[in-house]
């Protein structure tokens, strides 16, 4: 940054704002680019969506608990369960796994930050308001309701409210695609010294195979939304007949990014289990490299297996056949994963905190998911199940059962790295049967449902049909899942007051994210790390006898006992990690330690929010700004323009316009 | 835009020694390629269909569109000429070709704007059928993204002229240069789909 | 995966109590797993046995959890584990296993799909059937028969379906549909200026129920379907009496119809009845009402062909069923008026 800071004076003279120095309070939020801040953002907001996407279910449930259910009329319901698909898929999983993106990526590959800090904030502010814009809908005449996969010609009927799917989606693609750039660029050029590919952590990887899948296969939907926006508002025909179109292009778009995009939402949460099931095994990951090479193999079958969406669509037998080939054999890497990690729990010594049990669950309810998944690929089995309560059990497994619990066994593993306090395990325990009970009888009986003849998306069914008793007990398992989100939630604030205190590395782990303090400063760490192995926070506190034995290494900083047994901070609730592990000689292994770092040099105030005090060692982190999020607040007002008049076109261009331009000349730290 | 080069720290070499700004751009492209892969393969399908009204193959101009094909490749070679005038140093001749290569593709949107009028004007409208809507489309987000490079063009212009164009920012002409290469072999592409494989 | 059996899989089910007070005996009308007849089950006997290898694979797989974290758990005193980092051929054999056992299904899968998409050849019976939103538009081309939601068919004989979308009164442009009989087939889409095929077979008389499974907008939960399996002979009365033209309205009944503000001849066909200027029902935005009377259910096989549910279709059809192109006719149609039209449509046997 030597060239910034001697930057010419005319550029201060022209800068349109004066830099942000809030520190506190909600300026500090909004002008933050800070990966630490931006993360919290990221799984606040995204959390907030998944109580109103459960909401949405709840309302689902009610509907159907009996035969011609009358708690909402048929346009609301199909908003509803159009909007429920749209809010966890894009809303929900989608960004709740760039939380994780965010927060620990640069940790645990021992980065100060991502590689555009503010391109960071912009994707965030981009997100929250695509969100926004496409709850909006609900207040401009009504939501869409064409279904989360809007297939044409229906979704070109007025009354299906696409054109807000349509910008909405766009938006939100937007804000996915920048911040997949951003995830790549940051692991393929952010890592430490020494932390090369083969050495970063399976999370790392799989948020990497993810961001590729992004960047390719978002453009495809944003094509199709462009065409399906043309359509429904200038008159085009793409997916119109009577112009030439052909429907079945929208299918195969919409499916060319779908299926990639089902893993883009389970591979961060098996990422997260690849994380977990090592430390509280206190085994390494069986076989890191198949793990990691089975993640990319899924990477790239995923783009050949779209049309199973479409078995019934009548593609051909010929296309049918190759399909159902290439749908089969996705499983056999997942399955490696799962072998994989069974082998990881083999010989270990298990300790069943909360982050492990989620874990667990995620394991055992991605399984059912998977399996009928292959029996979708059976493509004749599938001419009985495709849109049917079959399918939405099966999706519901790989989504919930795999992603959610995924996704929970994340917050509750990392929330006292990003908190600093624990979480009762308790209470976590409680939440996490509950929530494994009531999923299994909300989901499990969907698929006696789908098989015995209900189709999906019918806002009633009649009785005679055998549909209601099956129904009522899934109403039933929803309303115990709402409960356990509850006391999860009562959980997380409890946390805040009456949280133990967390240490910098209560589970005894293994990655770097934990060598340093809970939280950790907005540097993340005082020197940046040097890394010798696979998993080498491990190797600082434990060596590995000539049996395979764990030895801990004496000055290394580890929980004392390698067993673990007593006074290991793996204890959460008895105690708090005695490990001063920031303290952990960070240069590396066994050699002479560095002197301290000379304190007080260029010292910034120094606060949290005016991120490039950092810690006052000469480590500049990037200024606070506001333009990313002017620059995201463009978007909205540009699509409402395209929708409503033509001023607000000019209006959110200028704005992101203006926006972009304070960005580009704005230096990024000061 | 992007360019938050290496925020963090003091000149810290990047894990592959290339810079991020180049990679996220890279990257960006990349999901550029699949942007106009989409919108290609949808005219593509469309081109043979049996369809009622004019289609562009019937108003073609190819003379025409060939000479502002060959005034977009032109602009790459000013662009080259750019970077290299920066990277000697050079902020007069920076100047003289990043305002050449701007000036070249306002000629190029400037032909397609008068394209497009023309063909409207013959009846060909992107409501016509479903093959005028994908060659609207098609070259229209193909004009969309030269517009955008015109602006960043001009805003370098701009800021070279304001002194704020130091040589060590040399790496933001490149970027700008990449997109363009970029933008211009995509033209190169639809040129050859759209106006030089015969269809219907 | 072990919640998903029926009655007859019943045996491994957890829930097996609650679920037998559900699923006694028939009660399940569109049940794909009680096929009856060649081509569902053809779909059936390849389902059973993947079903089951999915049971083995869940068992085995997370029987094999289960054991690994009772037998490792941490008890007080455990020994560090051994430091294990992976076992090559361990991992090869995990591969290769489910590979071969894929490979296995894909053999039986791949011949069905393509006997199912086979062009049937001997006596067959050919409909075309036009989905509309919301209620299917059926013919019989050999036998000129047009009717509505209730497919007939002869008993062992193989029917052809020819399948297509159609515009759809003022939504505007036809969407996509799915034709699905359970218990005779799989489903297939209908698409908009396509056609697609469907191959049913019913071994025995009786009725099989089936719905649109397609999202297709407002009313989608109400597009069922029925097909009526019938003897060879009394198909032959069927297709006897379907052939008919109509039964004349009464002159009152025929005045109502074709009232400038009513107009049912605008959208409906009625076989041989022609308004008072001479013009015949042809109208073709709602079901031809032919053999009205014969139908057991109306509005996309939704509600019972009774005279209450008539008189309420009649009076206020969008309030029954959201989002129909069929009018209100509150404040239009009188009661006596909705008589007189109930009589005489559940007449046109
Ligand atoms: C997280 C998301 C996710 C994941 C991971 C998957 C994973 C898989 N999915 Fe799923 N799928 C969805 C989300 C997902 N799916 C959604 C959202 C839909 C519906 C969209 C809509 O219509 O709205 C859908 C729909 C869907 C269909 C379309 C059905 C239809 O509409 O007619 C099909 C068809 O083949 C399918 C197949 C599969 C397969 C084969 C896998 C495989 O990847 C699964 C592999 C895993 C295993 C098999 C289990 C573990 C393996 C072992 C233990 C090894 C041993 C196993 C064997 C030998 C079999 N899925
Ligand atoms: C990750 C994705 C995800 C998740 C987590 C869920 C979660 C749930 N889903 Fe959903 N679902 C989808 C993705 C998902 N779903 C998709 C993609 C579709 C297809 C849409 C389409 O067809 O277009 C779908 C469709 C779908 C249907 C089919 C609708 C239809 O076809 O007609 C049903 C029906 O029961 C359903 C139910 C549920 C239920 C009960 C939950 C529950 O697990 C929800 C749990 C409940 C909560 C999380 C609420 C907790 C909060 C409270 C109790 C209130 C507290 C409130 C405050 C404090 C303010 N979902
Ligand atoms: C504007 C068009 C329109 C008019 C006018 C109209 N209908 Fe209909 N009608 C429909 C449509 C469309 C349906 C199919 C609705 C559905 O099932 O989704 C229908 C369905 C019906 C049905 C049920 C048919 C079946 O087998 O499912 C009956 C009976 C009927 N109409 C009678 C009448 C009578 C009698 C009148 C005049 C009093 C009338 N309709 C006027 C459009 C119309
Ligand atoms: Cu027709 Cu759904
Ligand atoms: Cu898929």
């Amino acid at each position: 940054m030597a060239t910034v800071t001697t930057e010419p004076r005319a550029l201060l003279r022209s800068r349109i704002l004066r830099r942000p120095t809030a520190t506190t309070g909600i300026w500090s939020w909004v002008t933050t680019v800070d990966h630490k801040r931006i993360g919290i953002l990221y799984g606040v907001t995204s959390f907030v969506f998944f109580l109103v996407g459960g909401l949405e279910a709840m309302l689902i449930r009610l509907q159907l608990a009996r035969p011609n259910g009358t708690v909402v009329t048929a346009e609301a319901y199909n908003q509803i369960f159009t909007m429920h698909g749209l809010t966890m898929i894009f809303l929900v999983v989608m960004p709740l796994s760039a939380a994780f993106f965010n927060y620990m990526l640069p940790l645990m590959i021992g980065a100060r930050d991502v590689a555009f800090p503010r391109l960071n904030a912009f994707s965030y502010w981009v997100f929250l308001f695509g969100g926004l814009f496409l709850y909006s809908s609900f207040l401009l005449g009504g939501a869409p309701s064409g279904g989360w996969f809007g297939y044409a010609p229906l979704s070109e009927q007025p009354a299906q409210h696409m054109h807000m799917y349509a910008l909405g989606l766009i938006i939100l693609g937007i804000s996915s695609t920048v911040a997949a750039v951003n995830f790549a660029v940051t692991v393929i050029n952010m890592r430490a010294p020494g932390m090369s590919l083969f050495r970063m952590p399976v999370f790392v990887w799989m948020t990497f195979v993810v961001s590729f899948l992004l960047i390719f296969a978002l453009p495809v939907l944003t094509i199709g939304l462009v065409e399906l926006f043309f359509d429904v508002t200038y008159g085009t025909h793409f997916f119109d007949v009577a112009g030439g179109g052909d429907p079945v292009l929208w299918q195969h778009f919409f499916w060319l990014f779908g299926h990639p995009e089902v893993y883009i939402l389970v591979l961060p949460a098996m990422g997260i289990v690849s994380e977990i099931l090592p430390v509280f095994a206190r085994k390494p990951l069986f076989g890191y490299p198949v793990v990691v090479l089975s993640g990319i193999a899924i990477g790239f079958m995923g783009w050949g297996v779209w049309a199973h969406h479409m078995f019934v669509v009548g593609l051909g037998p010929v296309a049918n056949s190759a399909f159902a080939l290439s749908t089969m054999f996705i499983a056999v890497p997942t399955g490696v994963k799962i072998f994989n990690w069974l082998a990881t729990l083999w010989g270990g010594d298990i300790r069943f905190r909360t982050p492990l049990l989620f874990a667990l669950g995620f394991i055992a309810m991605f399984i059912i998911g998977g399996l009928s998944g292959v029996t979708h690929a059976v493509v004749p089995a599938d001419y009985q199940q495709s849109d049917t309560y079959y399918i939405v059990a099966h999706f519901h497994y790989v989504l919930f059962g795999g992603s959610i619990f995924g996704l929970f066994a994340g917050i509750y593993y990392w929330w006292p790295k990003i908190t600093g306090r624990m979480l009762s395990e308790a209470i976590g325990k409680v939440h996490f049967w509950l929530m494994l009970v009531g999923f299994n009888l909300t989901f499990g009986p969907m698929h006696i449902l789908g098989l015995e003849g209900m189709p999906r998306r019918i806002y009633r069914y009649q009785p005679g049909l055998g549909f209601d008793f099956w129904n009522m007990v899934s109403t039933v398992g929803a309303f115990l899942i709402g409960t356990s989100v509850l006391l999860f939630l009562y959980n997380a604030v409890r946390s805040f007051r009456h949280g133990q205190v967390a240490g910098p590395d209560p589970w005894d782990a293994r990655t770097l994210e934990w060598a340093t303090t809970s939280p950790p400063p907005p540097h993340n760490f005082e020197e940046v790390p040097v890394v010798h192995a696979l998993d080498d926070f491990w190797h600082r506190k434990y060596a590995e006898g000539v049996d395979g034995r764990l030895v801990p290494v004496v000055a290394g900083g580890a929980n004392g006992d390698p067993t673990g047994n007593e006074g290991s901070g793996a204890d959460a609730e008895a105690a708090v990690a005695p490990n001063e592990s920031a303290g952990v000689d960070l240069r590396g292994g066994g050699e002479a330690a560095l002197p301290p770092t000379v304190q007080g040099e260029d010292h910034d105030s120094g606060a949290y929010g005016d991120a490039h005090g950092g810690g006052g060692h000469g480590i500049h982190m990037p200024s606070p700004s506001y333009y990313p999020a002017i620059a995201a607040l463009g978007l909205p007002i540009l699509c409402y323009g395209l929708l409503y008049s033509s001023i607000l076109v000019i209006d959110g261009a200028l704005t992101l316009l203006v926006g972009l331009f304070g960005w580009a000349t704005e230096p990024s730290a000061e | 835009m992007a360019a938050d080069i290496r925020a963090v720290e003091h000149g810290a070499p990047t894990s592959t020694g290339l810079s991020n700004s180049k990679l996220g751009m890279w990257a960006f492209l990349g999901s550029e390629c699949l942007l106009f892969g989409a919108l290609i393969s949808t005219f593509l399908l469309y081109r043979g269909k049996d369809v009622t009204g004019l289609t562009p193959q019937k108003v073609y101009d190819i003379p025409y569109t060939s000479v502002s094909s060959f005034v977009l490749l032109m602009s790459s070679l000013t662009m080259v000429l750019a970077l290299a005038a920066i990277q000697r140093g050079d902020h007069g001749k920076l100047r003289v070709w990043l305002m050449a290569t701007a000036l070249l593709g306002m000629t190029f949107i400037a032909g397609q704007v008068y394209e497009f009028t023309v063909f409207v004007h013959e009846g060909m409208t992107i409501k016509t059928n479903v093959i005028a809507s994908s060659f609207f489309t098609l070259t229209g987000f193909h004009g969309a993204h030269v517009t955008g490079g015109i602006i960043m063009l001009l805003s370098l212009f701009g800021m070279s002229l304001d002194g704020r164009l130091p040589v060590e920012k040399a790496e933001a002409v490149e970027l700008v240069g990449l997109y363009w290469h970029f933008v211009d072999i995509v033209w190169i592409v639809i040129f050859t789909v759209v106006y030089l494989i015969p269809g219907r | 995966m072990r919640r998903r059996g029926k009655a007859r899989r019943g045996a491994i089910l957890l829930a097996g109590l609650a679920f037998l007070a559900s699923a006694c005996g028939s009660g399940k009308p569109q049940n794909s797993l009680d096929p009856a007849g060649s081509y569902a089950r053809k779909i059936d006997a390849l389902f059973d046995p993947v079903f089951w290898i999915a049971v083995a694979v869940f068992v085995l797989v997370e029987g094999l959890m289960v054991v690994i974290l009772v037998k490792f758990r941490h008890r007080p005193g455990n020994p560090v584990p051994r430091q294990v980092h992976g076992n090559k051929r361990l991992e090869i054999g995990w591969t290769l296993a489910p590979s071969l056992l894929l490979a296995g299904v894909a053999v039986f899968t791949i011949p069905v799909i393509f006997q199912l998409a086979a062009a049937p050849s001997g006596d067959v019976l050919r409909i075309n059937v036009t989905g509309h939103q919301w209620w299917w538009e059926v013919r019989y081309p050999a036998q000129k028969i047009i009717t509505a939601n209730e497919l007939h068919i002869p008993v062992g004989r193989k029917v052809r379906i020819t399948l297509t979308s159609g515009d759809s009164g003022s939504a505007g442009r036809a969407v996509i549909h799915s034709f699905w009989v359970p218990r005779l087939a799989g489903k297939q889409d209908l698409e908009p200026a396509h056609t697609t095929h469907l191959l049913i077979q019913a071994d025995a008389p009786g009725t099989y129920l089936g719905q649109c499974a397609e999202y297709c907008g407002l009313s989608h939960a109400n597009m069922h379907l029925r097909v009526v399996a019938e003897t060879a002979a009394n198909f032959q009365t069927w297709v006897q009496r379907e052939g008919q033209p109509a039964r004349q309205p009464p002159a009152d009944v025929l005045a109502i119809m074709t009232r400038a503000d009513i107009g049912c001849n605008g959208c409906h066909a009625i076989k041989g009845v022609k308004d008072p200027t001479g013009s015949p029902f042809i109208g073709a935005v709602g079901p031809d009402l032919t053999h009205f009377g014969s139908r057991a259910r109306f509005a996309g096989d939704t509600f019972d062909n009774t005279r209450q549910n008539l008189a309420a279709w009649l009076h206020d059809a969008p309030s029954l069923k959201p989002g129909v192109d069929m009018p209100s006719f509150v404040g239009k149609l009188s009661k006596q008026d909705i008589d007189a039209l109930v009589a005489y449509l559940q007449g046109l046997k």
